[in-house]
């Protein structure tokens, strides 16, 4: 049997899904985002803030773009994913012949869509109060795309281990949120002192953060060549560990 | 080619409850089989094997030739399940859980959607196709579990209480297709609770207790084997006095129900003249139950008493 009619059945019933409930699912980050916009502008109209010849706003998008990417990706494969094991349809896709790869590519391509859609929302709200100069157009997009895939995968495995709706409500909370606000979004890493450098550096969304601040703004700050190896290596052991997880039917199957 | 052997297959749970305990079944293609026993035999989760929702200990299991262990989605292909708990997506319309479940197999969405109307048509439910499952009544959802099992045209359907909770005209809705589909060269697995079910429709039977088959056979003969049988009588009389007469055992239920119990082949008109003898009017007579029942009973009670 072809793999690619179950993947494509289960990307479009999980797009369906998000746009059904596209008031939930895409403008809430796009007005968060606004409201930073507008708050931040109000801010620092008046402020010298300058890194590496960037005002605070320009060094402020790449992490915000990036924000309800890793959000909107993960909330979207836990959110599904759960509600499926919650109501017992995840047994439609247990019992069919679908793959294992079939099945995780299907809820990673949905939420990665969800991821890049809040993000191009959050992009073209950013474009009415800065400019962005996209200097790195290839390293932004792959940077983007694989941080929506490392946070789908995320929730999946979140899901699969969730057996109440809190469980996938406190991942997010408090851990990806914190992780992210202190992965460098709304400062430089090497404004901490020496000591919390050193701690900061052991969040993975600094480097995706990085990364993409680099191929928007080509400021320096974790090297890109490991943020990409990292983004890589992360890719491919969540993914390996979520398809050990389906495989053996780990919290799925009795 | 068997649709379904099963050889061996055992079960242990995690928490150490041994629900199945070496069995063996082999099922032609094109029989309608029951798989009876009480609540907690194993027939869920011989079930839950079937369609790789439960994890096996032990054993072999091959579905049309498949091994689940070797073949797994190949095995898969060929089952459809109608199981015991709706457990479709409560937002998703009727028609779309259907062409989704045809995905899952590999079907393209335009035969899925073709077929989804026919299915739902079929199933009286065509006229609801773009409602959602949660908008559907329960005996509707129940129809909709069919109608889903079988939109990739499974060569097994397995069938866990499909009928539990439907009323009286849908049961015989859901039976007549059911015979239908059966007719037309399905192989059909059915475990029910309702053993007027099973003696209707199954050509053959297992019981299951205790994680064992404690018998097996065809219906007819496995109905055969009961050498009695027992009726109810409504009767009046003026005295509730002892009754005794040669070949009947007779006992009061009640000031208007009299119990008797005769051999199978033995003619009843004894008992009327002898009754009549006794001043007791009889005004209805009934099966004590269905013979079926009688049969599961009784076989249930001598493997507890083991």
């Amino acid at each position: 049997m072809s793999n690619f009619i179950p993947f494509l059945t289960l990307t479009r019933k999980e797009l369906v899904r998000i746009f059904r409930i596209w008031s939930q699912t895409l403008i809430p980050p796009a007005i968060n985002v606004a409201i930073y916009f507008i708050i931040f502008s109000h801010l620092f109209s008046q402020n010298t803030f300058n890194y590496q010849g960037f005002h605070y706003l320009q060094f402020l998008t790449p992490g915000l773009i990036l924000m309800p990417v890793i959000t909107g990706a993960y909330n979207n494969a836990a959110g599904s994913f759960f509600t499926l094991k919650f109501q017992n349809a995840i047994e439609e896709l247990l019992v069919s012949p679908i793959s294992e790869h079939s099945m995780i590519w299907g809820f990673v391509v949905g939420s990665v869509i969800r991821g890049l859609l809040t993000g191009l929302l959050v992009l073209i709200i950013s474009m009415l109060f800065v400019r962005l100069p996209l200097q790195h157009p290839f390293e932004a997009l792959f940077i983007i795309m694989d941080t929506a895939i490392i946070f789908a995968l995320c929730g999946l495995i979140n899901a699969i281990y969730a057996k109440k709706f809190d469980d996938i409500g406190i991942v997010p909370n408090f851990i990806l949120t914190p992780l992210t606000y202190l992965g460098g979004v709304f400062f430089a890493i090497t404004s901490l002192p020496s000591e919390w450098q050193w701690l900061a550096k052991c969040n993975p969304i600094y480097y995706l953060i990085s990364a993409f601040r680099y191929s928007v703004l080509d400021i320096s700050g974790a090297p890109i060549n490991v943020a990409i190896l990292f983004a890589i290596v992360l890719t491919i052991l969540l993914y390996a560990y979520t398809f050990y997880l389906l495989k053996t039917g780990k919290n799925l199957r009795q | 080619m068997l649709a379904l052997n099963i050889q061996d297959l055992t079960k242990v749970y995690a928490n150490g409850h041994e629900a199945l305990k070496g069995i063996s079944l082999s099922i032609k293609p094109g029989e309608f089989f029951g798989l009876l026993g009480p609540n907690g035999a194993g027939k869920t989760t011989t079930i839950g094997i079937l369609v790789s929702l439960v994890r096996k200990t032990s054993g072999m299991v091959d579905i049309f030739g498949h091994n689940i262990d070797k073949d797994l989605a190949a095995a898969k292909a060929c089952i459809g399940l109608v199981p015991q708990e709706f457990n479709f997506n409560s937002f998703e319309k009727a028609i779309d859980i259907l062409i989704n479940e045809a995905g899952y197999y590999g079907i393209p969405r335009a035969i899925a959607k073709e077929r989804g109307e026919y299915y739902l048509e079929k199933l009286g439910l065509y006229a609801k196709r773009f409602s959602t499952a949660r908008q559907l009544s329960g005996g509707m959802k129940r129809r909709l579990m069919i109608a889903r099992a079988l939109v990739h045209e499974p060569k097994l359907l397995v069938l866990d209480e499909p009928t539990a909770g439907v009323d009286v005209e849908l049961r015989r809705l859901i039976w007549s297709f059911l015979e239908e589909l059966n007719a037309n060269g399905r192989t059909i697995i059915l475990t029910t609770h309702y053993l007027e079910e099973a003696e209707k429709l199954c050509s053959r039977l297992a019981f299951i207790q205790h994680g064992k088959i404690i018998q097996e056979g065809k219906t007819s003969e496995l109905l055969a084997g009961l050498n009695e049988e027992a009726f109810v009588l409504d009767v009046a009389a003026s005295s509730k006095a002892e009754l005794h007469c040669p070949a009947y055992q007779i006992r009061w239920l009640n000031d208007e129900q009299l119990e008797v119990t005769v051999s199978r082949g033995t003619h009843l008109n004894k008992l009327f003249e002898y009754l009549t003898t006794q001043d007791i009017a009889v005004y209805s007579m009934r099966n004590r139950v269905n013979r079926l029942e009688e049969l599961f009973v009784r076989l249930t009670q001598t493997e507890d008493s083991k």
